[in-house]
């Protein structure tokens, strides 16, 4: 651990749901989600939440969002208290903290232009547009791939992975410092999905945000993660640097999960390459170009 | 014929057994339009492949590239408006053109599908071992009802469905995804088919439960030398499961072959952009090599719609 205040730090959170009402003898049933949860995301780097299907992941997403509140722990958001924030300061907190989601269709309302959707946040919170909507909205379809001669178009006229871009861009409106990803790619086609986790990476090396990453395919979360957390019924149950929970996963669940990922042979792998070398007339180390993912991959923290 | 043959020196001998001779089924020249306000519009276009006896054909691509209207066209479920011509033969028989009677007796008793999401295709007011031994007794005569329960029974417990004999008078609402899709695939087994249709059958499901179903589909593929068509947009699922491969892209065969050899040496610039994609849990690829692959949009043609989760 180093004495750096982290951007984000969520401690011992619980959230309970009633499953019942409460019966003669009081106490209503309640169905635990999220079990004690800590978690840390430093400025610049991808902390990945990795879990099946409710394992508590995109509930501790929206907790840490503000989009629900815990039943207990703290939150804390450069250093202050935020768990309870209320009026200006949530609306602080909710400018610098910004929510990606799966279905780009459902999270953006088709009948908006890019331009509206783009600029909503800003107006929601009351700031002025830098350089006048039109402008402003260009420049962000431009920094996250799109044509920014589109942005009078509606959302529904663009592809799954155009208005996957479209919320990128929303997100990045009003310059946040953690960046939310639920399940942000999972639903895209795989080559338009490459381009999604790429244009991420690229965004955080330029802005130094932190990503808090929701995902359940682990080997998008192996291009994109700084730090992993496996979460099972609840709970934490293994944390730690990328590479240490992949290549040498300590818990038995993580295991488990690992050796369920179904692999392309990496012989096959090896040999496409070699193959393509020698159809490029390049020697196969050429063929690849390995940019790693963070600048600090290895920083102990 | 459209795309890359990638033919390796192992893919000509397919294994053949059973009855008959030549592939189990044999596709070939099959072409699937939808009538549009702007004229016909092909969503699958010239496709071949055969399936042999107790193999196992995965058909991969992105969303709108025709993998599930081919299913369903082999099924002879295609949506209203749409019409498939070309040559679909199963053990011999013409498919296309069957009479409806004639297709229904060969569908489900002879080609069982199995779908993505398992509670769309089960009744959630029957009782499982009711749904398992219907569709049992509508394609066999003379079988007592009893009969049938037993036989959903022993369907259960070969999909390794525990305590099978007190789960078959559940309903489907008591089972996770896991357990449905099991529901799902002992109902297609009940009937011995000769050919199983799964369409992104693991999509829905954890990837734990994945593996789970993963690994029976193979075993039973082992166990009754039932041919096995995948489809699904996963390249990684295809590569663990089959053996030959058909990659489609807007309706196009981009290339097809035995699956080690379009794996290792792709032919078709498509695939090998499509496989650059793919991100690998054993290594960071660094930057994911990437490829704008814009395909004709046309809303008029009604999607499948079932490749997500």
């Amino acid at each position: 651990m180093t004495t750096e205040t982290p951007l984000f730090r969520g401690t011992d959170l619980v959230k309970e749901f009633a499953t019942g009402s409460a019966g003669p003898l009081g106490r209503a049933k309640t169905f635990r989600a999220v079990d004690e949860v800590s978690l840390e995301v430093h400025r610049g780097e991808t902390l990945a939440v990795v879990g099946e299907s409710g394992s508590g992941k995109s509930t501790t997403a929206r907790l840490v969002a503000r989009l629900m509140d815990a039943t207990s722990g703290k939150l804390e958001f450069e250093g202050a208290d935020v768990t309870r924030a209320k009026g200006g300061e949530l609306r602080e907190f909710r400018g610098a903290v910004q929510v990606i989601f799966q279905d780009p269709y459902s999270s953006l309302n088709p009948k908006h232009t890019v331009e509206r959707l783009v600029t909503a946040p800003l107006i929601y919170q009351g700031r002025k547009i830098p350089g006048g909507a039109r402008a402003f909205t260009r420049e962000l379809m431009e920094r996250v791939g799109l044509d920014p001669m589109h942005s009078e178009r509606y959302a529904a006229q663009f592809s799954g992975g155009q208005a996957q871009r479209i919320g990128i861009a929303r997100a990045l409106a009003v310059r946040p410092k953690l960046v939310i990803c639920d399940e942000a790619v999972s639903a895209l086609d795989v080559s338009v999905q490459a381009q999604v986790i790429n244009l991420l990476r690229d965004l955080q090396s330029d802005e130094g945000f932190g990503y808090l990453f929701i995902a359940h395919d682990l080997a998008v979360v192996r291009q994109i993660a700084t730090r992993v957390a496996v979460m099972s019924q609840g709970a934490i149950v293994e944390t730690g640097m990328r590479d240490a929970i992949f290549e040498r996963p300590e818990h038995e669940y993580t295991k488990t999960l690992l050796k369920a990922v179904p692999r392309i042979n990496p012989e096959w792998d090896a040999r496409r390459r070699t193959a393509e070398a020698a159809r490029a007339g390049r020697p196969t180390e050429a063929v690849r170009d390995v940019v790693p993912a963070t600048p600090d991959t290895e920083d102990p923290r | 014929m459209s795309g890359t043959e990638n033919t390796s020196p192992e893919s000509g001998s397919a294994p053949e057994s059973g009855r008959g001779s030549g592939p189990l089924l044999s596709v070939r020249d099959l072409t699937v339009s939808f009538r549009t306000a702007q004229g016909p519009v092909n969503v699958v276009k010239n496709l071949e492949f055969d399936v042999p006896r107790g193999g196992a054909l995965g058909i991969v691509g992105e969303s709108g590239s025709g993998k599930s209207m081919t299913s369903l066209a082999i099924m002879g479920l295609l949506p209203k408006g749409g019409t498939a011509t070309g040559s679909v033969r199963f053990d011999g028989a013409e498919l296309l053109g069957m009479s409806e009677r004639e297709k229904r007796r060969i569908r489900g008793d002879r080609i069982a599908m199995i779908f993505q999401d398992p509670l769309s295709s089960l009744n959630p007011y029957y009782r499982v071992g009711t749904q398992i031994a219907e569709a049992y007794l509508s394609h066999r005569s003379g079988v007592s009802r009893r009969q049938a329960r037993a036989v959903a029974i022993e369907a259960m417990e070969r999909v390794h469905i525990r305590d099978a004999a007190r789960r078959v008078d559940h309903y489907p609402h008591q089972f996770s995804g896991g357990m449905r899709q099991r529901i799902m695939i002992a109902m297609a087994l009940s009937m011995e088919p000769d050919l199983i249709i799964a369409d992104e059958p693991t999509t829905a499901l954890d990837v734990t439960v994945q593996a789970q179903i993963l690994d029976l589909l193979d075993e039973i593929r082992g166990e009754t030398g039932a041919g096995l068509i995948l489809i699904t947009h996963d390249l990684a699922v295809v590569s663990e499961v089959t053996d030959q491969i058909v990659v489609m892209r807007a309706g196009e065969t981009v290339e097809r072959g035995a699956v080690e050899q379009v794996f290792s040496d792709p032919q078709a610039d498509y695939t090998r952009r499509l496989l650059d994609a793919v991100p690998r849990i054993d290594d960071e690829i660094g930057v994911l090599r990437t490829t704008e692959i814009t395909l004709p949009h046309d809303s008029a043609v009604p999607g499948t719609g079932r490749s997500t989760r």
